[in-house]
């Protein structure tokens, strides 16, 4: 549905996007993911027709939106990361400005009726858009999007500044698109895409670090198994031990300390339950097993990791700065060198 | 392009800019006629439109500073940039509807001349002679008509082009009325000046000079011209502004 190619966009010596290539299928959810900066809005201006790329193409359901940026450009529904709204208009006036300004062809009557009960505005369409609460206005400006009934629709941080509960609605709202359309969403909230796509793109300093199906990430932090165990005994010989084990990959000492007891932070081998041989091994030696924690693993972790790879700082410098962060050698780095691989690979099959 | 002329015309209306502008279009048009009428005891109508000239320099200001920097200011130009509207229609919507306001002020203006041809009325029959014409020049006045809504036009896209320039609408109607006064100085400045080739720059440059023959009745059709290129290079110049932002 999408084509994006070799898309490249430089502002003066600075370059914003640099050299993106992927393709959206009819009917996905893609998250388009990255820190500030990193180039998101400009890609998502450039799918728009907004701003016009540097090199590289893109189309829109097969068509070229510098070719034919009219046609390109019926085929999106946008909403920008500040909604364009006119203040003084009623929320009546705007959706039928959109609607004469697309120059939509369904019944007019109908259409907007219909967009405001899927956007749920229905009971403030008569009231002006200066007057509404954010959350309101976010949504008018999706109903906007959702004008002419458009194949793709993106938006940019479509949930920022709203409060839970509107963020909910919001997700539901997208994830309800979804089901008969295209739709591309950036953010930088990790539960946003993980709750919502059904593909994670995640791109840094213009460059696209990671390309992966939502799923298959999520596979990923399932199979990891990391504990903190809190276990009373001489610490060095402790963590040696911890070392040695089979079935750790990884152990190493935490600052935390309760009487003789230190805690220590683990990582078993994929597929490996460590826990009850852990056990036995500790009850050998003398050494009571005071507390265990399973420790989840976030999409946060990899996507820092993978951001911080791809700019090839030391995971030390960001430890620093935020204070310990678990796991930061272990298990995630390695998912995230997996998923850049993965995504390193696809790009040079598709461009074969 | 029309849902942007509709909108941009509805949005004079639903702010207080229109009605603003239309009030004080009024009142200083039928001040200005008086003044250069009634109270000179003259049918001469020449004096009024130059007058009104100088109108324009506030006056289109009110209608221009908004169109473009509002938008850019609220961030609404995404959406008229994504859709598919050109960015031409878009810029010609805008100035269609800045110029239908101007053009409908002008007509509604109109209403001063009805005094004017009822004192004629008056002062013919009472007259002793038909000989001699009393009252008003109709040529004259369609003459200056047209002149003065060439001019505005003109006026009106060097109003849209500033308003591009900045988000600020306050700073683009402080900037379009010093624009709009340097343009029209400019032809008094000449009056100062022997240099025969300077002189000729600066006439040719002058939005006023080539107004007076509309004055006298007559139609120029370089004028004509004149102002049709001026206002078509500065709807250029709009256009080519947001064509370099997206390339930028």
């Amino acid at each position: 549905m999408i084509k994006i190619e070799h898309l490249v966009k430089n502002y003066g010596n600075f370059c914003a996007v640099d050299d993106i290539s992927f393709s959206v299928e009819a009917g996905e959810i893609v998250g388009f993911l990255g820190p500030n900066g990193a180039g998101k809005s400009t890609t998502m201006n450039m799918l728009t027709g907004y701003l016009s790329s540097s090199a590289g193409s893109i189309s829109i359901a097969g068509i070229d939106i510098l070719e034919n940026p009219l046609e390109a450009k019926k085929k999106i529904g946008y909403l920008p990361e500040q909604p364009p709204l006119y203040m003084d208009m009623t929320v009546e006036e705007y959706l039928n400005f959109a609607y004469d300004l697309k120059d939509c062809k369904y019944d007019r009557k109908k259409h907007l009726a219909e967009i405001c009960e899927v956007t749920r505005i229905t009971d403030v369409r008569k009231r002006l858009i200066k007057n509404l609460s954010k959350g309101y206005k976010q949504r008018v400006g999706i109903a906007q999007a959702l004008v002419n009934n458009p194949p793709v629709i993106i938006f940019d941080e479509p949930t920022i500044g709203l409060d839970p509960k509107q963020i909910i609605e919001i997700r539901n709202l997208i994830r309800n698109l979804g089901r008969d359309h295209t739709v591309i969403l950036s953010t930088h909230i990790l539960q946003e895409v993980q709750a919502v796509c059904d593909r994670i793109v995640i791109i840094n300093k213009g460059k696209i670090v990671a390309d992966e199906k939502t799923e298959n990430i999520s596979r990923a932090i399932e199979q990891s198994r990391r504990f903190n165990v809190k276990i009373c005994g001489p610490q060095r010989e402790v963590l040696a031990m911890l070392k040695e084990k089979s079935g750790i990959v990884y152990a190493e000492a935490l600052a935390e300390r309760d009487g003789d007891a230190y805690t220590y932070m683990i990582e078993s081998a994929v597929g490996v339950d460590i826990r009850k041989s852990l056990f036995y091994t500790l009850a050998e030696k003398n050494w009571p097993l005071i507390g265990m924690e399973a420790l989840g693993m976030s999409l946060e972790d990899i996507f820092i990791t993978i951001v911080d790879k791809s700019n090839e700082r030391k995971s030390l410098r960001a430890e620093k700065e935020k204070g310990y962060r678990p796991g930061k050698t272990g298990i995630e780095k390695k998912i995230a060198a997996d998923i850049m691989k993965n995504t390193a690979e696809n790009q040079t099959k598709e461009e074969n | 392009m029309f849902a942007i002329y509709r909108k941009e015309l509805k949005s004079y209306f639903i702010t207080p800019m229109g009605y603003i502008y239309i009030g004080i279009f009024m009142a200083l048009s039928a001040l200005l006629f008086s003044y250069t009428t009634f109270m000179r005891s003259s049918y001469d109508v020449t004096s009024y439109f130059s007058m009104m000239i100088f109108a324009f320099v506030v006056l289109i200001p009110l209608l221009t500073m908004k169109l473009f920097a509002e938008e850019k200011k609220l961030r609404t130009e995404q959406m008229l940039l994504t859709a598919p509207v050109t960015i031409t229609g878009m810029v010609m919507g805008k100035y269609l509807a800045a110029l239908t306001m101007f053009v409908g002020s002008i007509l509604c203006s109109c209403i001063n001349f009805i005094p004017l041809y009822a004192v004629a009325n008056v002062e013919r029959a009472e007259a002793a002679s038909k000989a001699i014409h009393i009252g008003p020049s109709g040529a004259q006045i369609i003459g200056s008509l047209i002149g003065i809504i060439l001019v505005g036009a003109a006026f009106i896209a060097v109003g849209m082009f500033i308003s591009t320039l900045t988000e600020n609408q306050l700073a683009s109607a402080v900037i379009s009325v010093a624009v709009l006064l340097l343009m029209i100085v400019l032809g008094f400045v000449n009056n100062f000046i022997s240099n025969y080739a300077v002189r000729f720059v600066i006439d040719w440059i002058s939005v006023l000079s080539r107004f007076a023959p509309f004055g006298y009745g007559r139609f120029d059709f370089a004028a004509l011209l004149y102002y049709l290129s001026l206002t078509s290079v500065f709807i250029f110049f709009t256009v080519r502004v947001y064509e370099k932002r997206r390339w930028g």
